[in-house]
């Protein structure tokens, strides 16, 4: 049944080169954990993904109940947590898989680093990533506040305050993070925005053009 | 499904304009096979290992989830003016960086702009930094060495953040002053004590606080213990050797003051 579903469709739109593409290609021994434990090491950057995903999928399910206005995002937040079926552990997974995949990626850059792998020809690639780090730090940034309880919201003004004492685009760069004369309503709406609309979409497409090099250039040779 | 010109059905496969059938092989990227050993397909075979090691780390992460619940602080109240900021754990070393005398006051573009902004961009351009083909990190002391002088750096600042951060909690008062929390028992005869020393003075009649904190709840943070050294060396703005009745009456006093209990559940906020 599935098998002639398959058929059907590929005969029309020929879908077998497309995932063929992605799946056929050969793993190297030095990379694979079921060959030397010590390889490891090269699970960093798929784990980094398996928790963004795990990200991804945990805050599509929290704007399900998350309110992005001063009056209520606290109460909602509150509300999901303590009346919602399961809301504690998605809100958990969220809330602690942002720490986790800033570990991950830390290790990643770690591995990469200190196994040269950002050496020609994959220069480019190292570049992408560090783009992909400085999303992902942004996406905790503008995550913190969302909760609106004390610690989000003093944390958030501080940072905006760092922010503004940097020379010369320090007032810009505030008044775009803040949005108007104090931090309240309008940086609460655009912390969401930036945090659900804008950055999960740079991060995405830092995450294709990151993996289709990987596929590209392959994954550097044993040390 | 396509015909072909001769009527049979027969599948094709077309390139871009669907008028042109395909007929050039594809070409795949070599395989691995200049490196000797076991070499796998990615899927399924290398993907199902893959899948295992995440697993693994599935199972401690939600194991996390299911130990810690998320905190969640009191609603947001900008007037709060006692309230001390902490970044999430992973700014704290940029954060600390911001306390050295070097890299605050008028020297914060140090701190802000000038150390991080090398280090981002040394990272960020390290392909061209460190050109050479060698790829082991013993063979490339520079690179290896400045990110492990890098990372200590890291750990340190963030430890001491953290350190400070606590130690700045530990100072803050811990009494309320909040309305409904009312003072406990206030015809025990350590409240004569207590009005008769010169903690009323700052602490109030009511424990509510004047230009000392408020003292009501307090039995939620301190033990008789604590509040009988805190008597003797001070803390905060109170100098050491406030009270100075007999050792007994002292004991009373703090043993009536841990009655002060705000009969609230803790607040879990910090």
């Amino acid at each position: 049944m599935l098998k002639s579903m398959y058929e059907w469709l590929d005969k029309r739109i020929d879908i077998t080169p497309m995932w063929r593409d992605v799946a056929d290609h050969e793993v190297p021994e030095h990379v694979n954990p079921a060959h030397h434990f010590s390889a490891f090491i090269y699970c960093f950057g798929g784990l980094t993904f398996f928790i963004v995903v795990i990200q991804i999928l945990s805050g599509m399910f929290l704007t399900m109940y998350y309110v992005p206005d001063i009056e209520n995002a606290w109460k909602s937040v509150h509300y999901l947590q303590n009346e919602i079926a399961f809301g504690q552990i998605v809100r958990g997974m969220h809330h602690w898989g942002a720490s986790v995949s800033i570990v991950m990626l830390f290790l990643h850059t770690l591995r990469v680093f200190f196994t040269g792998s950002y050496k020609h020809p994959r220069e480019f690639n190292w570049v992408i990533g560090m783009l992909l780090f400085f999303v992902m730090l942004g996406l905790g940034f503008t995550g913190y506040l969302l909760p609106w309880d004390n610690k989000a919201y003093f944390a958030t003004k501080v940072g905006i305050e760092i922010a503004a004492s940097v020379p010369i685009i320090g007032d810009a760069a505030a008044s775009f993070l803040q949005g108007g004369e104090v931090v309240g309503a309008q940086t609460l709406a655009r912390f969401f925005a930036l945090h659900v609309f804008f950055l999960p979409g740079i991060l995405l497409a830092l995450l294709g053009a990151h993996f289709f090099l990987i596929r590209k250039q392959g994954i550097s040779g044993p040390l | 499904m396509a015909h072909n010109h001769d009527g049979k059905d027969k599948e094709v496969h077309y390139v871009g304009d669907s008028r042109v059938p395909q007929n050039k092989k594809k070409l795949y990227p070599k395989d691995y096979s200049e490196y000797p050993g076991n070499t796998e397909p990615f899927f399924p075979n290398f993907l199902l290992k893959e899948w295992m090691v995440a697993v693994v780390v599935l199972v401690g992460f939600l194991a996390l989830v299911m130990a810690e619940e998320p905190p969640l602080g009191e609603q947001a109240d900008p007037t709060n003016t006692g309230f001390l900021p902490v970044p999430d754990w992973y700014f704290l070393f940029l954060y600390q960086l911001l306390k050295f005398k070097w890299a605050s006051g008028p020297f914060v573009v140090v701190g802000t702009v000038i150390v991080p902004g090398i280090a981002f961009t040394a990272l960020l351009l390290a392909p061209w930094l460190d050109r050479s083909k060698e790829r082991r990190p013993f063979k490339r002391p520079v690179a290896t060495s400045l990110m492990l002088i890098s990372l200590v750096a890291i750990a340190i600042l963030t430890w001491e953040a953290e350190d400070e951060h606590e130690k700045q909690l530990a100072s803050l008062p811990k009494g309320s002053s909040e309305e409904d929390v009312k003072i406990v028992d206030q015809n025990d005869p350590a409240y004569e004590i207590y009005k008769n020393q010169a903690c009323v003075n700052c602490h109030g009649e009511q424990l509510e606080g004047i230009t000392g904190p408020p003292l009501k709840g307090i039995g939620d943070a301190y033990s008789a213990e604590q509040i009988q050294h805190i008597m003797d060396t001070g803390k905060g703005q109170m100098p050491a050797g406030m009270f100075q009745g007999t050792p007994e009456e002292k004991r009373k006093l703090a043993e009536w003051l841990t009655k002060q209990k705000t009969g609230k559940p803790k607040s879990t906020e910090h």
